[in-house]
């Protein structure tokens, strides 16, 4: 399955090569022209069927997935990191990690329950306070397996559970790699170009570099995103719901999306019988913001597939919402990308 | 300008739904302009044609504002700040949609204090009987303003909630129509989604590729009973800007615009300001950098329903933004 091997491919913001290489290898069956910028952004233009004027219609998704880099190495062997994308420290006590391009195995450990004083226990662990043991004896020994510098990333099982559910690391934004490799496959009456960018966790800055290279009539970025559904959340402060289908955004904290584009791709949804819903609260940010500006003007929509404890070792997505994500994509195109 | 400025201030147009006051604009600029178009984000670029150096001018016509987010049971409207709305100024304010539909901002009451209510705790009521009716006049994504409320005070001062930045559109508006030289290529644009970070700016100014760049908006007064620490006083004349949390201007585009007050005879200030950011900070930094400066419109009360300017400033801006545009830059 395409998902799980991209999911599976190590890729932390600015070391996105794995992902790169994967994706490459696929792209160049299917566009007819395809360029790596000098960010590392993958560009894959795919001409339209027919002759005539047609639309050009892009998408965007990023390579990249949050992690750590090591940038120190201790006394004890311990390895200090900081984090790459936003990473709550709370979700990283007690997990495995994979370091440097060995793959060095590591556990992010905490001082155990027994030994914590009444104070310790209440109090939430920070990143200062968090360690990479990869079970080195010392410092020297440390040092023969892995560098300041050296990536970190999640090493984290594939697992699918309940009503189809996925269970993964870096389904933000794999899903929407994926959804653009898919769309590749098959010849529209539009232009399409793919953009895989890098270095989204990080500020949105492979995009930056990408809109130079995007002339479309419309962005459309094919994301993740937060879906905060469970627990006692009340309604109104809910993002969007993850198994109640392709999530089509009206605004963000980095952009706000084209009406009319915001209209035709509810339309579409609805005419095609996907299952979609609003994004319904305004949170994060997303390569858009990028596109939309940095290049002049674009007019940009978002469609995401929600992710339960995004950026975290373990993010759950639904397989429905990620059909209707492309499903969506592939209608909007088919169409001609009107709107 | 007294007329200009109230069509402004009465035409609906919160960030990202900016259709309505630039249609407004389109047809007040057209007889006086070459050329006028929309780019893909909808900023609305109105161009004279002339030798020289091409100057852009960027007057933000967005206006903050609530999107709707969610809906109740009982027809409640969830809103999301489209800008920098601050929610304790907004509470028990009336406000419209773009199709009419008005209703008041209200909070939740139980267990949040006034001082510390945040908009998720906040909601517009339409009056509408349940969810159905609401979703009858209003979807999720709609956007309301501030009922526009115009009104004339002593001294030719105006309140109104939209200054921010109908004040520069108008001056822009007004100075397009005194500009009788073609001594420099002007690209007078009318700018969207500047108060959710200057974007529409930022998009114009990398197709457009100006010489020089000037933004046309309001900046905050120091003249109000224990106001902020500024210098800058309502009334006392426009303000050429030295810097803001966005923008250090370029000393060239400081010097011709302090020539050019000089030339036209009418008093002027300069500022700096502390906080906030304009137009001018996106273009400055636009390809291989604009030099760029602001002319700024001292306002009262900046980001309330209230905001309170002098007309009197506005007609000097213009008289100095055509000193210099008449000229040669």
């Amino acid at each position: 399955m395409v998902l799980k091997e991209l999911c599976a491919l190590r890729g932390v913001s600015g070391a996105e090569a794995p992902v790169r290489d994967y994706i490459l290898e696929k792209v160049r069956k299917t566009a007819d022209h395809v360029c790596v910028d000098r960010m590392g952004n993958v560009i894959a233009f795919k001409r339209g069927a027919g002759a005539g004027p047609r639309r050009h219609i892009a998408f965007a998704a990023h390579m990249d997935e949050v992690g750590l880099i090591v940038v120190g190495i201790n006394d004890n062997g311990l390895l200090s990191y900081e984090t790459i994308g936003g990473i709550d420290s709370r979700v990283l006590v007690s997990k495995c990690v994979l370091v440097g391009e060995n793959a060095v195995p590591g556990v992010i450990g905490a001082k155990a329950i027994h030994l914590q004083s009444a104070e310790e226990r209440r109090r939430v662990l920070g990143h200062g306070d968090l360690y990479i043991d990869i079970g080195a004896k010392d410092k020297k020994a440390a040092e023969e397996l892995v560098s300041p510098g050296d990536y970190v990333s999640f090493d984290s099982e594939w697992v699918e559970f309940g009503e189809g559910l996925v269970k993964s690391k870096a389904l933000d934004d794999r899903v929407g790699c994926m959804t653009m490799l898919s769309l590749l496959e098959e010849e529209y009456p539009c232009d399409l170009t793919c953009v895989f960018t890098v270095q989204e966790e990080t500020g949105l800055r492979g995009a930056k570099t990408a809109a130079c290279a995007v002339n479309a009539d419309a962005v459309i970025v094919l994301e993740g995103t937060t879906s905060n559904d469970l627990g006692d959340v009340e309604d109104h402060l809910k993002v969007c719901r993850v198994g109640a289908g392709a999530v089509i955004s009206f605004m963000d904290k980095a952009s706000i999306g084209a009406r009319r584009l915001f209209e035709a791709l509810k339309n579409t949804a609805r005419e095609g019988n996907i299952s979609w819903q609003l994004k319904k609260y305004v949170s994060g940010g997303n390569d858009t913001g990028a596109l939309q500006t940095n290049a002049g003007a674009r007019a940009t929509g978002v469609i995401s597939v929600p992710c339960r404890y995004i950026q975290s070792h373990s993010s759950v997505a639904s397989f429905a919402d990620i059909e209707a994500q492309y499903l969506l994509a592939h209608r909007f195109l088919s169409q001609g990308g009107e709107f | 300008m007294k007329n200009t400025l109230s069509a402004l201030l009465n035409a609906y147009g919160p960030t990202g739904r900016e259709d309505r006051i630039s249609a407004v604009i389109e047809q007040m600029v057209t007889p006086y302009v070459d050329e006028v178009c929309r780019d893909a984000m909808g900023n609305l670029i109105c161009v004279r044609r002339g030798e020289g150096k091409r100057v852009m001018l960027a007057a933000h016509m967005d206006q903050i504002g609530f999107m709707v987010t969610d809906i109740d049971e009982n027809g409640f409207l969830r809103v999301a700040a489209v800008g920098g709305i601050n929610a304790y100024n907004s509470i028990h304010r009336r406000v419209v949609f773009e199709n009419g539909v008005t209703g008041v901002i209200a909070r939740e009451t139980r267990d949040v204090k006034i001082e510390a209510v945040a908009m998720d705790r906040m909601f517009i009521d339409i009056g509408a009987e349940d969810r159905q009716a609401a979703e009858s006049m209003v979807s999720i994504g709609d956007v309301a303003v501030y009922v526009p409320d115009v009104a004339f005070l002593q001294n030719d001062m105006v309140t109104a909630p939209a200054l921010d930045n109908r004040a520069g559109c108008a001056v822009l508006v007004e100075t397009l129509k005194a500009i009788h030289t073609r001594n420099n290529q002007i690209c007078a644009v009318f700018t969207v989604q500047e108060e959710v970070g200057l974007r529409g700016a930022k998009a114009a100014a990398f197709d457009l590729e100006p010489d020089f760049g000037i933004a046309l908006d309001v900046t905050l007064c120091g003249d109000t009973p224990k106001g902020p620490r500024i210098s800058v006083k309502a009334g006392k004349g426009p303000c050429v800007k030295i810097m803001d949390s966005s923008v250090v201007c370029a000393p060239v585009v400081v010097e011709k615009m302090e020539q050019a007050a000089e030339k036209a005879g009418v008093p002027w200030q300069r500022e700096v300001l502390t906080a906030g950011g304009t137009d001018a900070g996106a273009m400055q930094l636009t390809r291989g950098g604009v030099p760029s400066g602001v002319l700024s419109i001292p306002c009262r009360y900046v980001h309330s329903a209230c905001e309170t300017a002098s007309l009197r400033d506005m007609q000097n801006g213009v008289k100095l933004m055509a000193a210099l545009l008449n000229a040669t830059i």
